[in-house]
């Protein structure tokens, strides 16, 4: 793990839908190259957070700054991270090899270095022979590998993952957090959301988050220690079981 | 950037199940069948004569009502009461009682009166029948009044001739085959727009669109190009086939109609990017779409004259894009009009293409 | 979901708590509805007041060589008729086509010779009334129009001796003397509107819900699948009630157009259509997969044929006789053809039995081919 500069820095970040705080300032780090798992309950306001991070959503207060970018300046940040959302979201209806195309020629990368990396990135992750398939052919598992793969294919400094590996079976999960461990090791930093503590585990560092506020931010060793617990799974559910906030009720 | 998004428009388009197919059926059955339907011209109005007077000039009356080509005789009922039966059952939707001593009374007296009725439920078809009707009344006293007295004449008034200018035929479908395309354009490149972003929105690939660093601008316009070529193949359709089935050919030129098309096209494209912006699902915003199509259709002028409208609806109509390009597509199509002389409805469609579209990027927030 | 919603009542239910469902689903959407409720009022009022074909104050452009008291005492007559306005004095008659190219102008009169400087003429004065013939009909009725006010000029001057006889006829506009085009729309709108909402719209809800998955869901539980699908249709015919009123009170508080009929028969012959209207919603629900394909089902198979076919704008009588035929599988034409008959016509049951007797039908034939294909589905 390198662990080098400050890769994303938030200061007192707040978010206000009306009289509701969906995030209330909260403070953190995450150094370049790590696996910063950002946990919470339903409605904890971790999306929340994270679509700000991503420029998809603009702070009430607070500051902070993403791959060096200033969060005010989200046109920046854009172009400086992946970003895979909670919805599988890659086109349906076009192949495999077009979504990898259309999402690199956004980025500005040629066509050429696109088709070799595509065949060197399918060739990877083992799906060299679905490289013409039409995406909604795919199984869930593939399509949520090709989803990551091509949200890192840019080469961004920095990849947002919203519970990437929600309805996927044990094994699939356990491929794509290989290949989460594989972009952390080349140097992206990795922002991961996840309900799944068995992959909080895999994590660097880890922050669980109650009404929108951090209550616990470390590695997950120091965490079960100071909780006395014997898995991140009881750790969690001691934090969480604190919390006011009705489920899901922002929505 | 901009390449591979149009790219993926396009894509997108062909490959849905729809679009294809609707880009090559809707333009052939709405000018296959559009210009049979909407035919106002008044043929056949079913007419029951109830003749009380039964003389020489009442029998010849019926004649030449019954020759007339815009009229059948639906019977000849004795009494009103039963003509009556037959307007209530729909067989007939008009009446003319010729009353007793219609004759004589024209004789002596130089006139007579006759009843018309009409059924103007459809005020239109009332309206219009019994004017004919009464153009014939009028036709058969100035052929007595000739008769009787040939040398007379009306010497005293001038003779009025007419001459109709561009419709030569006098065919109601020439009218509406020009106005009839702008109505597909309007449908095709106004609703599939609409549910552009609107489904991107419902699948999810529009949270990853945003959060790269694709700008509105190139978003919306890379969502524009397909439906500007969707426009012009279904222009293209449609003008062939009113050339081959109707042999309506445009009297103006070519290049005039594609320009003003092309403006046209980005206009109701614009409009229906921004609602789709402004909806969240696609049933909200076909509804919108719906709602306004409606009215814009209604006011354009499509069906009903704009100058026959009351003074308030005529300044609402302003504001309806679709009356300026149906009055320039008549106008190219069927008077020859050039550039020069639609300056008006050129610089009304730019500045509606300007303005829908500019709504629609100003809208498109990538960012909450 | 907060216990004090108006329609959270008996959850013991199950058809009350599915209706409930899809009234909480269907009014949470503040615009959707706003635009159900304001849409009919809107399409009456326009219909009402500006869709007519009336004549008035046209523009028209006029060449008078002679320039004399009699030209122009005619010129001003017509000036002063309430049906023209001379817009436009021309310098030479090739102008015409110049003035017609920028389409607003659509008429014009062009003076000959032997307009001499009295006012009486000397036989062998000419008049032509050019015509722009784009839109036949006007120009068939404008030039009617312009001959009458001519020839009123010179009746006018002529001693009564030597009029030419005349047949004056007394013109009554049965059911609808006003003339008012909205007497043909207000059924017209109400075979939209309800077409509108209750098929289209339950199709586009009964797909989206196949679509995220909620169907499963619901087709899962121990309720019966017709009870789920009669839920979803409660909301419809709740709007589509509102809305029958809303037309009913409009078009005869603002516009003026009275029910001649009986109101109750009236309300039947709407119900049953409303009915088939929903049959077709669910009909098209079994038949397509996607919101999208709802929704161009319904658009283009529903709502063009009731725009073009069934009356509405276009009367059926005018069509070719195959049209004639096509048209008569569209629910609306009956539909459209029984209120006519009933609110405007007045006429009784007896007089309307075979549109509501097509209606039945439909509405039958509907029920069972829906039913079949839905439980295919299922299976």
């Amino acid at each position: 793990m390198k662990t080098g500069d400050t890769s994303i820095r938030v200061r007192d970040l707040t978010k206000r839908f009306g009289t509701f705080t969906a995030v209330d300032r909260i403070c953190f780090d995450v150094k370049e190259g790590e696996i910063f798992g950002f946990l919470g309950a339903n409605g904890a306001g971790k999306t929340t957070a994270m679509r700000i991070l991503c420029g998809l959503s603009k702070p009430t207060s607070g500051e902070g700054t993403v791959a060096g970018c200033d969060i005010a300046d989200a046109e920046q940040i854009k172009r400086r991270i992946g970003y895979m959302s909670q919805k599988f979201s890659l086109y349906e209806n076009l192949k495999v090899w077009e979504n990898i195309r259309l999402f690199a020629g956004i980025y500005g990368i040629s066509a050429k270095e696109t088709a070799r990396r595509t065949d060197e990135m399918l060739e990877r992750i083992g799906f060299a022979h679905g490289k013409n398939a039409l995406v909604k052919s795919l199984p869930l598992g593939w399509k949520q590998k090709l989803a990551f793969s091509t949200a890192i294919f840019h080469h961004p400094k920095i990849v947002f993952l919203d519970e990437p590996t929600g309805g996927v079976d044990p094994v699939t999960r356990r491929q794509f957090w290989e290949l989460i461990c594989e972009a952390s090791e080349r140097g992206v930093t990795v922002f991961v959301t996840t309900h799944y503590m068995d992959e909080a585990e895999y994590c660097h560092r880890v922050s669980i988050m109650v009404d929108g506020r951090i209550e616990a931010l470390d590695t997950p060793q120091n965490l079960r220690a100071k909780y006395q617990a014997n898995s991140m799974d009881e750790v969690f559910r001691q934090l969480a079981g604190k919390a006011k906030r009705m489920e899901n009720c922002k929505k | 950037m901009l390449g591979y998004l149009i790219e993926k428009e396009f894509k997108l388009a062909f490959r849905d199940a729809i679009i294809p197919r609707i880009t090559l059926v809707m333009p052939l059955v709405i000018m296959l069948v559009m210009p049979l339907v909407a035919d106002m011209e008044m043929k056949s109005i079913n007419i029951c004569i109830a003749d009380s007077d039964r003389s020489g000039y009442s029998a010849r009356l019926t004649g030449k009502i019954a020759a007339s080509p815009r009229f059948v005789l639906a019977g000849l009922p004795a009494t009103y009461r039963e003509a009556m039966s037959s307007i209530e059952a729909g067989a007939a939707d008009m009446i003319l009682e010729i009353p007793f001593e219609f004759e004589r009374s024209l004789a002596s007296r130089h006139t007579a009166h006759v009843t018309i009725s009409a059924n103007s439920t459809d005020a239109v078809r009332g309206g219009m029948g019994s004017s004919y009707l009464t153009g014939i009344l009028n036709d058969f006293a100035r052929e007595l009044h000739e008769e009787r007295s040939p040398a007379v004449g009306m010497s005293a008034a001038p003779a009025v001739t007419v001459q109709n200018m561009f419709n030569l035929r006098l065919d109601y479908k020439t009218l509406m085959i020009p106005a009839l395309m702008v109505m597909l354009l309007t449908l095709m490149c106004g609703f599939l727009p609409a549910l552009s972003i609107v489904g991107e929105k419902e699948s999810g690939t529009i949270e990853q669109m945003n959060v790269t660093p694709v700008g509105k601008f190139t978003f919306i316009f890379a969502k524009l190009i397909p439906f500007w070529v969707i426009g012009f193949v279904t222009l293209f359709i449609a003008m062939t086939v009113a050339a081959l089935l109707y042999g309506l050919v445009p009297a103006g030129s070519l290049a005039v109609i594609c320009l003003l098309a092309a403006i046209y096209i980005l206009a109701m494209s614009g409009m229906g990017l921004m609602i789709s912006n402004y909806s969240n699902t696609m049933q909200q915003a076909m509804l919108i779409m719906f709602f306004f199509m409606m009215i814009m259709l209604m006011m354009s002028g499509l069906f009903t004259p704009v100058s026959s409208m009351p003074q308030w609806a005529q300044a609402v109509t302003v504001i309806d894009p679709l009356k300026y390009f149906i009055d320039a597509m008549r106008l190219v199509y069927l008077k020859g009009s050039s550039l020069s002389q639609l300056g008006r409805e050129t610089a009304a469609l730019l500045v509606f293409a300007a303005v829908f579209n500019g709504w629609a990027i100003w809208s498109y927030k990538k960012r909450k | 979901m907060k216990n004090n919603s108006p329609f959270s009542v008996h959850r013991n239910s199950p058809f009350i708590a599915l209706a409930g469902k899809e009234f909480r689903h269907i009014f949470r959407d503040v615009r959707t509805i706003l635009l159900l409720l304001v849409m009919p009022a809107a399409q009456i009022i326009l219909f009402g007041f500006a869709v007519t074909t009336e004549i008035k104050e046209t523009p028209i452009a006029v060449f008078d060589p002679s320039k004399n008291v009699s030209t122009a005492r005619l010129i001003k007559r017509i000036d002063a008729s309430e049906y023209f306005r001379v817009e436009q004095m021309l310098h030479h008659p090739d102008e015409i086509t110049g003035v017609f190219g920028e389409g607003k102008i659509r008429l014009a009169l062009v003076f000959g010779d032997g307009f001499g400087g009295s006012p009486a003429l000397d036989g062998r004065a000419s008049l032509q009334i050019v015509a722009d013939a784009t839109d036949p009909n006007q120009a068939g009725t404008l030039t009617q129009y312009l001959s009458a006010v001519i020839g009123d000029e010179y009746r006018s001057q002529l001693p009564a001796a030597d009029a030419p006889p005349s047949i004056v006829p007394v013109v009554k506009m049965l059911y609808n003397p006003e003339m008012k085009s909205v007497y043909n729309f207000v059924p017209g709108v109400m075979g939209l509107i309800f077409l509108l909402i209750c098929a289209m719209m339950t199709s586009i809800s009964i797909v989206r819900e196949r679509e995220t998955g909620t169907m499963e869901v619901l087709l899962a539980s121990p309720v019966k699948p017709s009870l789920i699908i009669a839920a979803k249709a409660v909301p419809y015919l709740a709007l589509s009630a509102v809305n029958y009123c809303t037309v009913l009170l409009l078009s005869v508080l603002v516009l003026g157009v009275p029910v001649a009929g009986s109101l109750a028969l009236l309300t039947v012959a709407s119900s049953l259509y409303i009915v088939v209207s929903l049959l077709l919603g669910l009909f098209i629900s079994t038949v397509v997969r996607t919101q999208k394909a709802a929704m161009i089902a319904s658009g283009m198979g529903l709502m063009i044929p009731v725009m073009l076919l069934s009356g509405l704008i276009f009367p059926v009588a005018n069509m070719p006789v195959a049209l004639q035929w096509l048209s008569s599988v569209v629910p609306a034409r009956w539909y459209i053809r029984a209120m006519r008959g009933i609110m405007i016509e007045g006429l009784p049951l007896t007089a309307v039995r075979l549109e509501i007797a097509v209606l039945c039908a439909m509405g039958v034939v509907l029920l069972v081919v829906s039913l079949k294909k839905f439980k295919v589905r299922l299976e």
